[in-house]
Formats: C-alpha cells, sequence, structure tokens
C-alpha cells in the first residue's frame, strides 16, 4: 500500500462496503408500503383458488359432492383427488421421501388438510362456494400423541404405506413409525455413562410452533397456452428447486417454467416446503388456461402449512463429580404429524440435530431419533434456525441446567469447565462434525463481566431469602445460554434436497460506465440481501455498494441456487459472491496493467483502483477498467467484464454465542418481566453491524415468543387450539423487552470473508435462554424441568406444585 | 374468513335504524364499530342478511357530565372515552379500564355500546358499568326503557336487550372515592384471563361503600354485592380484603380454555380482585 491512500474521504468511507452499517436499501418501498409481494400481483383474467378443508382430524371421506357449489355463479371449477389421480397429481413426493396427498384421497389425516379446490372469479365466490361443497366424513379414531401412535394397537394413519416395512431413511418397525435415525457411538456411550460417577437424565420437550410469518404462503400461476410456458410466482424461499420440482412433476421442460419469488414477507423455513396450494393453483390454471392466484388465510397458514420442532428429547448426561463431563444419550421422539414433510438436506432425517453436544468437549455420544406419524398437520421446518439445531441448543442448554442441579454447581462455571477450548479448533464433535473455529471462553468470560454475574447471583439469592421471609413474592431468573450452531449447508458431497446439492451461485455483470448488476440464487426474505451482497462486492470489486443492484428469485435470470433458509446466504451465496468478485478482480488487474503499460504484477490493489507499485499517482480506478473492458478492450482478449460462481463449500460455519437473560416472576400470577437481556453474538466477520443488530432483534423476539407463549397444540380429537392470533402469540413492542447486544468477532477460516450467518442465531441462543431464565428461578425450590411455553398459566402450575401458593 | 353477503343500510336517524331493524326482524343486526361483530361474520358463525350502521346517528355520540351524572353516548368510542377530560375527572375508573382493551386500532373502533350491548363476558365495559351502577337505555319500536346494568346480562351473549331495541346511552352517578380496574391477560389484544373493577369510599378511616365485578370469571359479568359488603365499616385492612376476595370468589364460576383451567382462572382471580380492592382502598 502507498501512503497517498486513502483520501478523498477515506474514499467514500470506503464504497460502504464490509464492516460498515449501511441503511437498508430495501426500507424505502417497504417502510412506504411500496413492496411487491405475491398477493399484489394482478394478471389479465385471473382467477382465485381457496381450499375445502376437513373439519376432522382422522376421518374417511366417504363421498364430496360439489354440484351445488359448481352451480354457483361464478365458480369455474371444482378440483377433488379424482380429478388430479389421472394426472398421477393427487399426491406429490414430499422434501423429506414421504408422499403427501394433495387432495384428500379417500381419507384425511388431520385438521385443516385441504380437500377440494375451489376455482371461481374472486375470492368471495370461493368462500361461498366452499360453504357449498358438501363432504361425508366417517370419523376415525385420532392419535395425536407420538408415544400412543407407537402403541401396538394405535390406530394406522398411513393406510397407503400398508406392508412398507422401510421409508426413505430405513426401517420401519409400526405402522406409524416413520424412521429410526442414529449416529454416535450407543454402546461406548452407555458405558461411559455407567461408569460415571453423576449422571442426569431428562426429558426435555420442545413444543410444537409454527414460523407464522407475517405474509402468509400463496402463489399466482399462469400457464400460458399458446407459447408453452408456466409462469409461477410465489412465496418460495427456494425458487429453483420450486422449478426443478415442479417440471420433474409436470413434465414440462424446465426452460417453460418460470418461478418468481417476489418480495417475501417472512420465511421462517414456513416457505421452504411444496404446498397442495401450489400444486392445484398450477393444475387449474393449467386446465383453466387463466392465471390462477391462492393465498392461504391466516387460520389456513397455522393449521395446514409447515409447523417446527416437536421434538421429544430423552437425555442422560454424565461427569465426574468436579463436572467434567464424560456422555451424553439422547432419544428423540419426533412427531412429524400426517406426512413426512421435513425440508431437511435429504441424507439427514433429523436435520443436525447430531450438533447436540453444542459447545462442550464430550467424549462420546449418542443420537437416535424416531419419527412418527400422528394426526397433526405435516411440516417439521427449520423455524429460524439451520435444521433442527435449535432443539439441539435447546435439548443441550437445558440438560447443562440439571446437570448443574445434580452437581450442585453453579451453572456457568459447569459450562466454562467443559468448552471447546480454543487451542481445539478445527474441532471433531463426538457425533461427526468438524467445528471450524470458535473461542467460547472469550465471549463466556466477556459475557458474564457485562452482566455482573456475580452480582445477579448475590441480588438473587438475598431475593429467595426474603421470598421465605414472606417479604416478596417475585422470584429472580437468570437464565444462561451458550449456544454453538451448525449453518450453511451446505458441502455437496453430504448436502443434498432430493439429490440437488446445496451449493449456491452469484453472477456479476458489470457496466461499462462503473455500476454493476449481480444476482443470485438465494432469495430475501426480510435478511436485507440487496444491501449486504452489495457490502460484499464493493470491497471485493472497488465499485460503491449504491453502485450494485442485486437481484434474486426469478430462475429465468438468477443463476441456479438452492434458496435461503438455515441460514445459508451468506456462506454459501455469500461466498461465491466474494469468489465471483475477486473473478471479476483478477481480470480488472490485467485490464489495468495493460492501460498503464506495465505487467499485471506491477500493480496492487487499492479500494477503488489498481496502482502501479511505487508509483501511487499512477492507477486506474475500477471506473476506468469497467469502461476500457467493453470499449478499450485488450488486443486479443475478449471485451466485457463478468463473472460467475458456483460456490461448494467446503464445510458448514458455526456461528456460537452468549446469551443472559435477567427474569423477574410473579409466583401468584405466572407472568413474568424481562428485565436484562445480554446477547453476544459472535458471526465471524460482520458485513453490516446494523443489519446484524436488527437479525438479533427480530430473533431474539420470536425465541421470546416461543419460550413465553407460542404453541400449536391440539386437543384429544385433533382440534388445533391456536388457530388464530388471539391464540397463537406474536408478541408486539408491548411484550418485547430491552436487547442488549454485544460480539466478538472468529472469521471463519475457510469462508472467503470470514462470514458465518447470523439471522437465526438469536433464535437458537435465545429459547433456552428464556427458558433457563424460567427454571431458573424455581431452582432454589427444587425444579428440574418444566416444558414450554412458559405462558401463565405454567409458571404458575410449576409454583403451584413446588407449594409456593401455600 | 370472508363474510357471507349482507345488505348494509345506514339510517341517519335512530328512528331510521329502528325501523330497518323492525322490518327485518331476527336478519338484521346493528354495527357499531364492528369490532367484535365482522371478526364473527369473517368466521361465518354469525350470518347476517341486514346489518344496520349506526354511525351517522348523532343522537348515539357524545360524553356529558353534569348534575352528578355522567352520560355516554352508545356510538362513543372506547378512544375517546379515554381521551376525554371530563369524564377522566368525574369516573378515572373508565380510562383506566378502557386502556386494558385491546390495542389502539380496536379502540378507535370499538365503542361503548358495542362493548356493553355485545354480551361478551370477555369484554370490559360489562363489568365497570355493573362495579358503577349504570343504567341502559333501550330504544325500541315502543318507546324507551332502563335497564340496571346489574340486571342486564343472563348468559353468554343473553342480554334484557330486545332484538328490535337499540342501546341509545349508559349513564351513572359521578362516583367519588377510589377505583381501580385490574386485569391480566396473556397480551396485548387479549381478552382478560381475570379482571376486577373496583370503586370504594372511605370516611373518617372507615370504608363507607364498595363496589367489586368481575369480567371473564363467569358466562356474564359478576357483581359481588357480599364481596363490597364485606368491606364496608371494615378499616380496609388485610383482613378484610380477604373477606371480600373470598365473597368475590364465591361469585364466580370459570371454564377453562387456552389460558388455563379453571382452577387456575380461580387462584388469579383472587390475586387480581384482592390487587384491585387494596389499589382502590389506596387512592380512597
Ligand atoms: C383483537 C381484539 C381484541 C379485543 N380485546 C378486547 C378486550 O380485551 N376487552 C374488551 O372489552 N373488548 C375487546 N375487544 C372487543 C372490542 O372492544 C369491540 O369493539 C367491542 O366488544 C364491541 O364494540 P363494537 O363497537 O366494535 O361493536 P360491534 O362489533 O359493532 O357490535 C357487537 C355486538 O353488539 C351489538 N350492538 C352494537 N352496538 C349496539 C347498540 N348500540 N345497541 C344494540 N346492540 C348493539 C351488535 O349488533 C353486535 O351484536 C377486542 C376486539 C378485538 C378485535
Amino acid at each position: 500500500m502507498n501512503d497517498l491512500t486513502p483520501t478523498p474521504e477515506d474514499r467514500t468511507a470506503k464504497l460502504k462496503g464490509l464492516g460498515t452499517s449501511r441503511k437498508r436499501v430495501e426500507d424505502a418501498r417497504f417502510t412506504q408500503g411500496k413492496g411487491n409481494y405475491v398477493d399484489d400481483i394482478k394478471m389479465p383474467g385471473m382467477l382465485h383458488g381457496d381450499f375445502v378443508r376437513s373439519p376432522y382430524a382422522h376421518a374417511r371421506v366417504k363421498s364430496v359432492n360439489a354440484d351445488a357449489a359448481k352451480a354457483l355463479p361464478g365458480v369455474i371449477a371444482v378440483l377433488t383427488a379424482a380429478d388430479l389421480a389421472p394426472l398421477n397429481l393427487h399426491w406429490m413426493p414430499t422434501l423429506a421421501g414421504d408422499k403427501q396427498m394433495v387432495l384428500a384421497d379417500g381419507k384425511v389425516l388431520f385438521q385443516g388438510q385441504e380437500v377440494a379446490f375451489v376455482v371461481a372469479s374472486d375470492r368471495y365466490v370461493c368462500a361461498d362456494a366452499i360453504e357449498l361443497v358438501e363432504v361425508e366424513y366417517e370419523e376415525l379414531p385420532v392419535v395425536t400423541d407420538p408415544f400412543k401412535a407407537l402403541e401396538p394397537g394405535a390406530p394406522v394413519l398411513r393406510e397407503d404405506l400398508a406392508g412398507q416395512t422401510s421409508g426413505a431413511h430405513g426401517a420401519r418397525r409400526h405402522h406409524n413409525h416413520i424412521f429410526l435415525w442414529e449416529t454416535g457411538d450407543e454402546a461406548a456411550t452407555n458405558q461411559a455413562i455407567a461408569a460415571a460417577e453423576v449422571v442426569a437424565e431428562e426429558m426435555v420437550y420442545y413444543h410444537r410452533v409454527h414460523p407464522c410469518p407475517l405474509e402468509t404462503c400463496g402463489c399466482v400461476a399462469s400457464m400460458d397456452k399458446v407459447n408453452g410456458k408456466l409462469t409461477v410466482f410465489g412465496t418460495f424461499q427456494a425458487p429453483h428447486v420450486v422449478r426443478t420440482v415442479a417440471s420433474l412433476l409436470s413434465g414440462i421442460e424446465e426452460h417453460n417454467i418460470r418461478v418468481v419469488s417476489p418480495d417475501i414477507g417472512g420465511g421462517f423455513g414456513n416457505k421452504v416446503g411444496v404446498y397442495p396450494g401450489y400444486v392445484c393453483s398450477i393444475v387449474a390454471s393449467i386446465v383453466t388456461g387463466k392465471p390462477v392466484k391462492w393465498i392461504e388465510d391466516r387460520m389456513d397458514n397455522l393449521m395446514a402449512t409447515a409447523f417446527a420442532r416437536d421434538y421429544w428429547m430423552k437425555g442422560r448426561i454424565s461427569a465426574t463429580k468436579d463436572g467434567r463431563i464424560t456422555g451424553l444419550h439422547c432419544h428423540v421422539t419426533a412427531d412429524h404429524g400426517a406426512f413426512d414433510a421435513c425440508a431437511d438436506p435429504t441424507k439427514f432425517p433429523a436435520g443436525f440435530f447430531h450438533i447436540c453436544t453444542g459447545s462442550y468437549d464430550i467424549p462420546v455420544a449418542y443420537v437416535g431419533v424416531d419419527g412418527v406419524y400422528t394426526n397433526k398437520a405435516p411440516g417439521g421446518v427449520a423455524y429460524r434456525c439451520s435444521f433442527r439445531v435449535t432443539e439441539a441448543a435447546y435439548f443441550i442448554e437445558r440438560m447443562i441446567e440439571v446437570l448443574a442441579i445434580e452437581l450442585g454447581m453453579d451453572a456457568a462455571e459447569l459450562r466454562s469447565k467443559n468448552f471447546i477450548r480454543k487451542d481445539q479448533f478445527p474441532y471433531n464433535s463426538a457425533l461427526g462434525w468438524e467445528y471450524d473455529s470458535g473461542d467460547y471462553h472469550t465471549a463466556w468470560d466477556k459475557a458474564l463481566a457485562a452482566v455482573d454475574y456475580a452480582g445477579l447471583r448475590r441480588e438473587q439469592a438475598e431475593r429467595v431469602a426474603a421470598f421465605k421471609r414472606g417479604e416478596t413474592r417475585k422470584l429472580l431468573g437468570i437464565g444462561l445460554t451458550h449456544f454453538t450452531e451448525i449453518v450453511g449447508a451446505g458441502p455437496v458431497k453430504n448436502c443434498d434436497i432430493l439429490g440437488m446439492g446445496m451449493f449456491d451461485s452469484c453472477e456479476i455483470r458489470i457496466h461499462p460506465t462503473g455500476s454493476a448488476i449481480a444476482r443470485l440464487g438465494t432469495i430475501s426474505q426480510g435478511q436485507g440481501h440487496a444491501t449486504t451482497f452489495a457490502q460484499i462486492l464493493a470491497t471485493e470489486i472497488g465499485l460503491p455498494a449504491d453502485s450494485i443492484t442485486i437481484e434474486e428469485g426469478d430462475t429465468d435470470t438468477a443463476p441456479y441456487g438452492l434458496g435461503t433458509y438455515g441460514s445459508r446466504s451468506t456462506p454459501v451465496a455469500g461466498a461465491a459472491t466474494a469468489m465471483a468478485g475477486r473473478k471479476i478482480r483478477a481480470k480488472a488487474q490485467m485490464i489495468a496493467a495493460w492501460l498503464l503499460e506495465v505487467h499485471d504484477g506491477d500493480v496492487e490493489w487499492d479500494i477503488d483502483r489498481f496502482v502501479v507499485k511505487g508509483a501511487p499517482e499512477r492507477f486506474k480506478t475500477m471506473k476506468d477498467i469497467a469502461y476500457a473492458a467493453y470499449h478499450n478492450a485488450i488486443p486479443g482478449i475478449e471485451p466485457g467484464l463478468e463473472a460467475v460462481s458456483y460456490y461448494d463449500p467446503p464445510n458448514m460455519t458455526y456461528p456460537f454465542g452468549a446469551y443472559v437473560c435477567v427474569m423477574e416472576i410473579d409466583v401468584d400470577t405466572g407472568t413474568h418481566e424481562v428485565r436484562q437481556f445480554y446477547a453476544l453474538d459472535d458471526c465471524g466477520t460482520r458485513i453490516n453491524p446494523m443489519i446484524i443488530e436488527g437479525q438479533v432483534h427480530g430473533g431474539l423476539t420470536e425465541a421470546l415468543a416461543i419460550a413465553m407463549g407460542q404453541e400449536i397444540a391440539y386437543d384429544e380429537i385433533g382440534n388445533c387450539k391456536n388457530s388464530t392470533l388471539m391464540d397463537f402469540f406474536l408478541p408486539t413492542a408491548v411484550e418485547t423487552p430491552h436487547y442488549t447486544t454485544d460480539h466478538t468477532e472468529t472469521p471463519s477460516p475457510h469462508h472467503p470473508i470470514g462470514a458465518k450467518g447470523v439471522g437465526e442465531s438469536p433464535n437458537v441462543g435465545g429459547v433456552p435462554a428464556f427458558s433457563n431464565a424460567v427454571h431458573d428461578a424455581f431452582r432454589a425450590f427444587g425444579l428440574r424441568q418444566a416444558h414450554m411455553p412458559h405462558d401463565h398459566w405454567r409458571i404458575w402450575k410449576i409454583a403451584n406444585q413446588l407449594g409456593l401458593h401455600g | 374468513m370472508i363474510a357471507a353477503a349482507f345488505e348494509y343500510h345506514r339510517p341517519a336517524d335512530l328512528k331510521g335504524a329502528l325501523g330497518v331493524l323492525a322490518e327485518y326482524g331476527d336478519d338484521a343486526r346493528v354495527l357499531a364499530g364492528g369490532h367484535s361483530l365482522i371478526p364473527m361474520m369473517k368466521l361465518r358463525m354469525a350470518s347476517i342478511d341486514h346489518l344496520v350502521d349506526l354511525q351517522d346517528i348523532a343522537e348515539l355520540k357524545g360524553i356529558s357530565v353534569a348534575g352528578g351524572r355522567v352520560t355516554i353516548g352508545a356510538m362513543t368510542t372506547q378512544h375517546e372515552m379515554i381521551t376525554n377530560a371530563d369524564l377522566s375527572r368525574a369516573a378515572p375508573i373508565i380510562a383506566e379500564a378502557a386502556v386494558q382493551i385491546a390495542d389502539p386500532q380496536v379502540r378507535y373502533m370499538g365503542t361503548v355500546g358495542g362493548n356493553v350491548a355485545n354480551g361478551d363476558p370477555g369484554n370490559d365495559m360489562p363489568g365497570l358499568m355493573q362495579c358503577l351502577d349504570a343504567t341502559f337505555t333501550l330504544a325500541g319500536p315502543d318507546g324507551t326503557r332502563e335497564v340496571a346494568a346489574r340486571d342486564f346480562y343472563h348468559s353468554a351473549y343473553v342480554t334484557a336487550r330486545d332484538d328490535g331495541e337499540i342501546l341509545t346511552q349508559i349513564s351513572f352517578a359521578t362516583p367519588n372515592g377510589g377505583y381501580a380496574y385490574e386485569k391480566q391477560k396473556r397480551k396485548i389484544g387479549d381478552y382478560a384471563t381475570a379482571a376486577c373493577a373496583v370503586q370504594v369510599t372511605k370516611t373518617g378511616g372507615k370504608v363507607t361503600a364498595a363496589a367489586i365485578a368481575m369480567t371473564n370469571l363467569a358466562d356474564t359479568p359478576v357483581f359481588s354485592d357480599a364481596a363490597g359488603a364485606a368491606l364496608v365499616g371494615t378499616a380496609g385492612d388485610a383482613a378484610a380484603v380477604k373477606a371480600a376476595v373470598t365473597a368475590a370468589l364465591a361469585a364466580i364460576n370459570p371454564t377453562g380454555d387456552n389460558r388455563g383451567p379453571a382452577e387456575f382462572k380461580r387462584h388469579i382471580a383472587g390475586i387480581i380482585i384482592g390487587r384491585a380492592i387494596t389499589r382502590a382502598l389506596s387512592r380512597a
């Protein structure tokens, strides 16, 4: 570097690239209500579709009579399974290797299941017609409990699988069993636990919840019969995957299908899967030759499209008397609902749950996961987390707390004693992962110091004493969490979805006057890709971020990629962006050297230009180079300045963090108040600190919702009890506490810019932090485990069962 | 979530509205703020052929505080009640209760008339009006009549109002003394797990009058004479509060729902009633 640089004005603040809190370019339209969401799309002649849904959780469908509905003016068609069967579209494959009814084929298996699809001139006619479709049901016995589902005499849910003793993930040992997936060394684990000085055992339930994005799912399908092209606008987190699946299912060649994800109002995993609404809209458009729109209402969304979690995690953890963990055993009973429609990489039917050794150096471990069918909605998606990582983090962070109780030890100290040390990275976990990097002790000590942990414990002890003296009815909980995530799926050698490798891509085109467009295989749902990916590029190619357009979501223009979920956009597509940028820079260097009449090796990069080494006054800016690339090309070299990169990551990335939640709990009413929440995140290189903070705030608020109230529950006959926002908890500003964010920065050694992903960390770490705070408040009174959500009633119940109501 | 088709009427005066009700009988229903009725229609749990929108009827609006009486027109919104300075001076308990209803959007639309006429045990204004011993004025084809709030509620959604009647106003004697409206709910926008309205007066260190009513703890609001009586004549000490709570609890009959089972609600009710009484006494 030469000493004339950088100025002026720090070369326009390093072009607002990496590390700057550049304002989100998306917000101008979002805050003015000028986004363009699927439901904003209107096409000439567009029809509307909506579903007749089952009121029963398990019933035989004896007949569907649509005559009255069809007679209603404005109704164009009513589709049933019988209409789809000749096309072989009455069932569809799921991303998990199972199949799912598109429309009820002889029976229904969950409340809200799609029975018939009404197509009409507008939504109002649809709503009236739905009421006129007469469906004759014969109720069948309902199973909503996965343990009961596995009993010998349990009702047979999936009659279509009769006689099939193995499925996509191996043997099925019962008619309601989907798979048993195992990893680790069970014999050695059992041995370690049997030989241990101290063992803690607990059932940890992570209840069923729902991602509940503000915008529900929907699409507009339009088959142009003249040119044979099918266009589908939809709420898709993975538009390219949808195109490929649509092509395979329909037989329409892939170049004749265009899938577009416009602005998306939140996804959180809910928009990864393929839903009957998409299939029915496409079929209806093919049949009618008109565009067909289908948009869920809130109840449809909560009752029928993908839920998350519902994991019963039975754990055993062993340790020496002084708190060195010696083994971890976990068996999960996973309630997948009526169809196995989880969205996990194909080889991992329990996702990456086996990250459940967490931040700890555990010598030996075992995980076994039994997937089970029940009469509940299908799903099991990664709700703001990488595949089953939130379940894993909750499990280990609860087990650590339970072990601390068993040992009579402080839970912060127990963690610290067992953290993987900095010098152990890259670290191979007992369950087969290679953690790329980490510095847990530094983060932990910083967090404890920031909240004055010792002071908090003193205050808590005084509070307990005062409570026992009858001077207060409030208890103080200190919720600790140190989580390790595994994100950025993933290396194609072991990560694919239905055989589609989980690489991602970026294509860059530099315009002659020094601006650019970059297109990616991912799709933002609020994460701010248009802002941050431009920042990555600004730093790589030396053009101002404001001069770089980022485009995603249109399969006709964007390069192929696997989409946005599991915090994979920055680790994978972000890496592709940097790599494509470097290709641009390599060609730019040749052009600069040629223009400056020196050898390629005689110029060096300096923010936005190539400078002749030792002669700082001789340089070519990227703007100069861009123009020359097109209009003054090097003789013998192709004109133009473009690059594309498909990035297959060598490993996952492993963000981590240390969270502390301090909570006041009213023992009499079960109400709580979060007095303090400290969140330290280490997501490696920080691209845009402001966006990181926003992601942390949002994720923590979803974590608060999950831990403190949100649930999808069913009564004994399978009625969904939380199908509106009156009963499904979405926090408002009133319920949301203040958060303090902090960070350490441990770059990923294998990622081109060292970034790891952050959007999901706060959900992964937040849930155990809130839940541990509740548990911790009652630790002095003997509480070991109480299941979420910790709503008023359940907190009250803890106090009641501990005899605290006198 | 789309309502079935209906005819929309928008009369300019009370007479016109009563006329539409008389003409269509059971098939007609008045629409105030719509924030209880419209959701039921969208869920298709209520199907109404003729909606009679009251919003143009000026005589149903307004708040007056005069001659020791407070009168509130049925079409007065919850937001207007919260922001009316005269009302807040005369009966501060109204604003204290109203801000605990739903969220600002709902309160801009929801009316006091709709809230008390609805007959939903979850509504907060009915219990409050029983505490204040309010009188509801009902206009029908044969003129007007008055019904005490304490006599108005028969069971969930069943009230003393005839189908052909419109509730025109609510009035009550300006309260004095201490007051409190205490409510536990799961979140903003939720109905009460338990709520309680209290007005008390004290002279010379002794409670001279007390009115206690509760919300969402039975299929109607619950006014407990016995609870008030347990306070009168005492100094409002802990034992008296406890006796009042015990008396109040004897009058409730909560049922389990997503907020929790009956036994939980009963316990929460005890805490909330106790807190309401204590706070009201502290202001008396
Ligand atoms: C999300 C949400 C949360 C809510 N939370 C609460 C809460 O916590 N506490 C609470 O008290 N309320 C709550 N509400 C209800 C809200 O306060 C309603 O606005 C109120 O209950 C009804 O008033 P309205 O003016 O909207 O009446 P409408 O919905 O228009 O009418 C309700 C019923 O009363 C009848 N009616 C209305 N006016 C008259 C009249 N003048 N004469 C005769 N009959 C009449 C109507 O025919 C209808 O049957 C909530 C509502 C929502 C949407």
